[in-house]
């Protein structure tokens, strides 16, 4: 029994570690999208960002650098997202997939041309990573039993980046819902044309959102390359920007619900890893793909069941257009 | 002056021309795939065997590397008609579109590493006993293991990786018949060559529950799992290259696929003219697969596990052990 607690508490450890890109990047979403530029280059921005920081900090051997640098780059890159959609009235979607197949690319042809090494970037010393802060009286804690585990394995142990992601989310809360630039995000989101007349810029608005979203994409990157994993692979995203993305629909635009999806996601994907050739009882050994294949199918059964209808802001893929 | 300049320069590049020629009947080429030829694994083995070959010989082996899925057929058809005439394919993904430009080009000779399946009178398959090799490093990790609980991760859930995980299962149970494997496939499609992170996860979910020695056979994923072993403190095995450098002290040993033997082979047999089609597996015997000692986990290696592994390697050359071959079944009987 207390085997099973320790396999659950560490579970929930590893549920942590996977949902924090996926945070991350449902926070810069949220921002984006309420106000009403769908971003699905959440992908190519958290690429582009892996590559910097695995690039920054295998050249310098600093991890700071390589945050800094993978913060840089991402917002260049909503940047250029935000001056086709806002600046020229572009299609969202179509911005956003071509910065995606831009950052495949790009990232591979200039990892090749730096390092030679088929893409990938150098594997990452100890000292040029993020690594996990040990919180005061952990290992003491531990020896406490039931509880003390909860601190040891859960609480103590993470990188700074995953307290960013969770402190992002609260922060996203605070601007979105208590303070005046919120409010205005929200408005154009919902109603452009409101915010236009009481005087206050469209295009000031999203693309100071633009630029957050790009601050958050830069953390969720760094932390692929730099804080859990130890270098730049191709392709090292895997998807996580579309999930994420998901998320945000799942928690209907909102900061918490959002965050509880991403946590599912992350909790999902956790015990698919440890399920895998594990005997159940009664059930027996479940195949790899069954495996594999729970989460998609989880999402899908809750979004049908569960979750109400999902209300995107109202202004979401419009352009503003002052004059028609 | 001039006309006798010109005819000098002509006369030394006919002479140089006609002894290129002699030396060099044959015009070899060879199509990396997506890794990249510096991957510092599967691709980078083959390079090692090409440069071998134009090291020994002074003739240049045309090279390209892929970089998206559709220029494996366009590469391989533009070295034929660029001359090549015996033209080298690097991994599994490459076997249609060689099969198809094989047929194209008969009277050019092909060959293709990592594939066994393939039927063409002009074509030499070759293919390794990567079970024979698995089981040499499971006996490692089964010695080399303090809890007597091993892990396995996988990259895409193939016959090929099965292969792998179920020779490695035969020597871990060999050394240690109550040791534990666990065993984690990463994916389903190509993208699970490719999840460091996922790789990590998947390593640190086998060390949560005790395993302290986790073997990888998953490419660009496997980076993930030699990493989270190191930030464990525990170990890791290596595979296709020998990828003890990547974390010093925390790879135990790693799985020798010698690519560079199958590429050097393909050109050497080419040159000589004994090139045939069909064929090639290499095991043990063969110096196709093997175990890797070197200064950087010397210290890892006691004269136990040494003598352990090196007793097995014996056992399989005389055939008093035979490792199954999942690919043969379709299951694993350990």
């Amino acid at each position: 029994m207390a085997d099973l607690w320790m396999q659950f508490l560490l579970t929930l450890d590893a549920t942590l570690r996977v949902a924090t890109p996926l945070i991350l990047c449902a926070m810069a979403g949220l921002f984006s999208e309420r106000s009403g530029i769908i971003d699905i280059s959440l992908e190519g921005k958290m690429l582009m960002a892996a590559f910097a920081a695995g690039t920054l900090a295998a050249l310098t051997g600093s991890a700071i650098a390589g945050l800094a640098g993978a913060i840089l780059v991402s917002v260049m890159f909503s940047l250029i997202h935000g001056f086709a959609c806002i600046t020229h009235k572009g299609n969202q979607v179509i911005s956003g997939l071509a910065i995606n197949i831009l950052a495949s690319g790009l990232t591979v042809t200039l990892g090749i041309a730096i390092f030679a090494k088929g893409g990938q970037t150098p594997m990452l010393s100890r000292e040029a990573r993020f690594s996990s802060i040990e919180l005061p009286f952990a290992e003491a804690a531990g020896a406490i039993p039931v509880i003390g585990p909860i601190y040891k394995e859960i609480i103590s142990g993470h990188n700074i980046l995953v307290w960013c992601a969770l402190i992002a989310v609260w922060i996203t809360s605070f601007i979105i819902f208590k303070t005046a630039f919120g409010l205005r995000l929200r408005a154009v989101g919902e109603k452009p044309e409101a915010v236009d007349t009481a005087g206050i810029s469209v295009s000031g608005l999203r693309y100071r959102a633009v630029i957050i979203a790009g601050i958050l994409c830069g953390i969720a990157g760094a932390y692929l390359s730099v804080a859990h994993g130890a270098g730049f692979g191709r392709e090292m995203t895997a998807g996580k920007g579309y999930i994420a993305l998901a998320a945000l629909i799942f928690g209907n635009w909102r900061p918490v619900p959002a965050l509880a999806a991403c946590l599912m996601f992350g909790f999902l994907d956790a015990v698919a890893a440890r399920l895998q050739g594990v005997e159940v009882p009664v059930i027996g050994q479940i195949p790899t793909d069954l495996i594999l294949v729970l989460p998609y199918v989880l999402t899908v059964i809750l979004l049908a069941g569960f979750i109400g209808k999902a209300t995107p802001p109202h202004a979401i893929g419009r352009p503003y257009v002052k004059e028609r | 002056m001039k006309f006798v300049k010109t005819l000098a320069i002509a006369a030394v590049s006919a002479v140089g021309f006609a002894t290129m020629v002699q030396a060099a009947d044959i015009k070899p080429a060879v199509i990396y795939d997506m890794g990249g030829k510096f991957d510092k694994s599967f691709n980078e083995g083959v390079y090692n065997g090409v440069k071998k070959f134009t090291d020994e010989t002074g003739i240049d082996v045309m090279e390209f590397e892929v970089t998206n899925e559709t220029q494996r057929e366009q590469a391989m058809r533009r070295m034929a008609e660029r001359g090549a005439t015996v033209i080298l394919g690097v991994g599994f993904a490459q076997a249609d579109a060689i099969s198809k430009v094989a047929a194209e080009y008969p009277d050019k000779q092909f060959s293709i590493i990592d594939v066994s399946w393939l039927d063409a009178p002009n074509l030499r398959q070759y293919s390794f006993k990567e079970h024979e090799g698995s089981y040499l490093v499971g006996v490692a990790a089964a010695l080399a293991s303090e809890t007597g609980k091993v892990g396995f991760v996988g990259g895409m859930d193939i016959p090929l990786i099965r292969k792998f995980a179920c020779g490695y299962v035969g020597g871990v149970k060999a050394a240690n018949g109550n040791a534990d494997v666990y065993q984690n496939m990463t994916g389903t499609t190509p993208s699970a060559w490719n999840d460091p992170g996922k790789g990590a996860e998947l390593a640190k979910s086998q060390i949560d529950r005790g395993a302290d020695v986790v073997y990888h056979a998953a490419g660009g994923t496997g980076l993930g799992v030699i990493q989270a072993a190191a930030d464990a403190g525990k170990l890791a095995i290596g595979v296709d290259s020998n990828q003890n450098g990547l974390a010093p002290g925390s790879v135990l040993t790693s799985m020798l696929k010698r690519v560079d033997v199958a590429a050097y082979e393909t050109f050497k047999d080419a040159m000589e003219g004994k090139f045939t089609s069909g064929l090639q597996a290499l095991g043990i015997a063969e110096g196709g697969v093997d175990w890797a000692l070197d200064e950087n986990n010397a210290s890892l290696i006691t004269a136990d596990i040494k003598a352990a592994v090196e007793k097995a390697r014996k056992d399989i050359l005389s055939g008093a052990v035979t490792v199954h071959n999942y690919e043969s079944t379709s299951s694993c009987p350990y």
